[in-house]
């Protein structure tokens, strides 16, 4: 019985459980202070007593940032950096959605790209770093190019599963009112699709960022990796740690905006 | 005759891993145009299946399906068919799926609009036209199917266990509503449930189908008029028929005029 009267009780346990709860809970806010606070505790005390062999306390990265910002090298490197991931990060979900789709929609183009897929997604894009400046050189191309395969192998495979687990029930109520094949794709498969294409981006752009600042490690001429490689041969260890939180603090950022447009963009799914 | 929908010796099978299921087995059934019929039986014995056919959503194996005199060779808007599931898309609200239908058949953005905000007021939801289905209860969610399927007009209504999922009351409100606006606009109405008092308070024949292999087992005519209504549903002929039906339905294996008498 009470399985059958569930639907209408939703609406009501679904407002009153939060209210609840936030009278017994502390503020997330206030612990992520805390926890950021006892954090640089740790790292001044660890850096004066130099624990961790020459690592510069947060004084020292904080004025080096400092500086970085203000000759406008830090801005310079992360631009640099940013560049190859959007040209990557772009081009890559630009071929893989249309393939991802393709393979979700006809058995036969599943049959015939999924070996590769299954076989690529395997190797993680830094492996390909080194073919790829064998094959296209040292310049911004095999750059691109990783980030380009970074950001299509997580989107390609978020596409066809979200083709292949669009419900059939959906299908078939766009059928019965007259939908075609074509119409059926584009307003219920693409839109159906949409939460599992977020998820796969938001993998993708995750991965894209790691394997730019590799390959910028392994040879640039310029970008957030490449300055951190300079500074190591420099033993410049305070630009290195800005380095580091530069790449921490970008990384969140593009993850958070591309949340943000998950949220907005897939409101419509039921809460599970 | 004048049927509107005509199963002839409808076959299906399913090829399963060793074997062959025959999940219907030579049905036949003519529906009157502007009929109600309901069709019970155990669960598994062929009832979506055979509203699949009518739908245009299944093949028959053998036999044939006519809607109108023609067969079906697949959907078609004028035959609305409303699932137990609700079907709603989820990214549209209650008028983006209404005008779903609407749009398709190419009305212009402002008849669309039109015939939408009517079907959402025939089913009560004009206050939640651009509401989206997560946030509408159950029946609710099934309204705004209802309200979908009738925007495009179908001669025919196929609705299978439209209600199962919703809390008895919501489910008799839905039945009166239904009926009620069968009433004013007549459509031939094939509508599978596994509730008997459903089966009998809508229907004016009530198909009974068995399983293993699906097949029609009995029909029995509801004399009841039209409207229907709630004495009805308290009447001593109304228990008299739903004894009837119970028993075809529950106890297929014992002689059935027992309790008919
Ligand atoms: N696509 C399918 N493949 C295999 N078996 C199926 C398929 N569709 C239906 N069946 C079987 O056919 C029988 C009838 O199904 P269905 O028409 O859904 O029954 P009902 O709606 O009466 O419960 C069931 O036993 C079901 O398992
Ligand atoms: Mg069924």
């Amino acid at each position: 019985m009470a399985v059958i009267t569930a639907p209408e009780n939703e609406k009501a346990t679904a407002k009153s459980a939060p209210v609840r709860g936030r009278k017994r809970r502390v503020r997330p806010i206030v612990l992520n202070l805390i926890a950021l606070a006892i954090g640089m505790v740790i790292w001044n005390v660890g850096a004066a007593l130099a624990m961790i062999g020459d690592l510069p306390g947060p004084g020292d990265v904080a004025s080096r940032t400092g500086e970085m910002i203000g000759d406008g090298q830090l801005f310079e490197n992360a631009w640099a950096s940013l560049q190859r991931v959007f040209l990557g990060f772009l081009i890559g979900n630009a071929v893989a959605i249309p393939i991802g789709f393709l393979m979700g929609w006809y058995p036969v183009a599943r049959g015939l790209l999924e070996p590769y897929i299954q076989f690529f997604r395997t190797i993680p894009p830094l492996a390909i770093i080194p073919l790829a400046i064998v094959l296209m050189g040292i310049g911004e191309t095999p750059k691109v190019f990783v980030i380009f395969i970074a950001a299509f192998m997580a989107t390609v495979v978020a596409a066809f599963q979200g083709v292949t687990n669009v419900d059939r029930t959906l299908v078939n109520a766009a059928r019965v009112l007259g939908a075609s094949d074509g119409v059926i794709f584009l307003k219920v498969v693409m839109p159906a699709s949409v939460p599992f294409l977020l998820v796969g981006m938001r993998i993708g752009l995750g991965s894209a960022w790691a394997t730019v600042v590799a390959a910028e490690i392994m040879g640039a001429e310029s970008g957030v990796g490449q300055s951190m490689m300079q500074a190591q041969t420099y033993y410049d260890m305070p630009t290195i740690v800005v380095g580091v939180i530069t790449i921490g603090v970008i990384g969140l950022v593009m993850d958070r905006l591309l949340l943000l447009a998950e949220r907005r963009l897939t409101g419509w799914q039921e809460t599970r | 005759m004048n049927s509107k929908i005509s199963f002839q010796n409808v076959t299906k099978t399913f090829d399963l891993k060793d074997s062959v299921f025959t999940a219907l087995d030579d049905v036949s059934l003519e529906i009157e145009d502007q009929e109600f019929v309901t069709v019970v039986g155990p669960s598994g014995c062929g009832k979506s299946t055979l509203m699949g056919m009518a739908a245009g959503l299944v093949t028959p194996d053998g036999g044939q399906v006519e809607v109108d005199g023609a067969p079906v060779t697949g959907p078609g808007p004028e035959r609305g068919v409303i699932f137990q599931q609700y079907a709603l898309f989820p990214w549209l609200t209650v008028r983006g799926n209404v005008e779903f239908g609407l749009k398709l058949a190419g009305l212009s953005a402002e008849e669309r609009r039109k015939r939408a905000e009517q079907a959402i007021d025939l089913v009560g939801l004009t206050d939640f036209a651009d509401a989206l289905p997560k946030t509408l209860s159950g029946g609710m969610k099934q309204r705004c199917a209802i309200a979908r399927a009738y925007a495009v007009d179908p001669e025919v209504l196929l609705m299978d266990e439209p209600f199962g999922a919703l809390d008895a009351l919501t489910r008799v409100q839905l039945q009166d509503q239904l009926l009620d606006t069968w009433t004013q606009q007549k459509r031939t109405v094939m509508f599978i449930t596994h509730d008997v008092d459903e089966a009998v308070y809508l229907a004016r024949r009530v198909i009974v189908m068995a399983a293993r292999p699906g097949r029609i087992f009995r029909i029995i005519d509801v004399d009841l008029p039209y409207p229907r209504t709630e004495e009805m549903r308290l009447s001593p002929e109304f228990a008299q028929l739903r004894n009837e039906v119970w028993h075809a339905v529950y106890h297929q294996d014992e002689p059935q005029d027992a309790v008919a008498a």
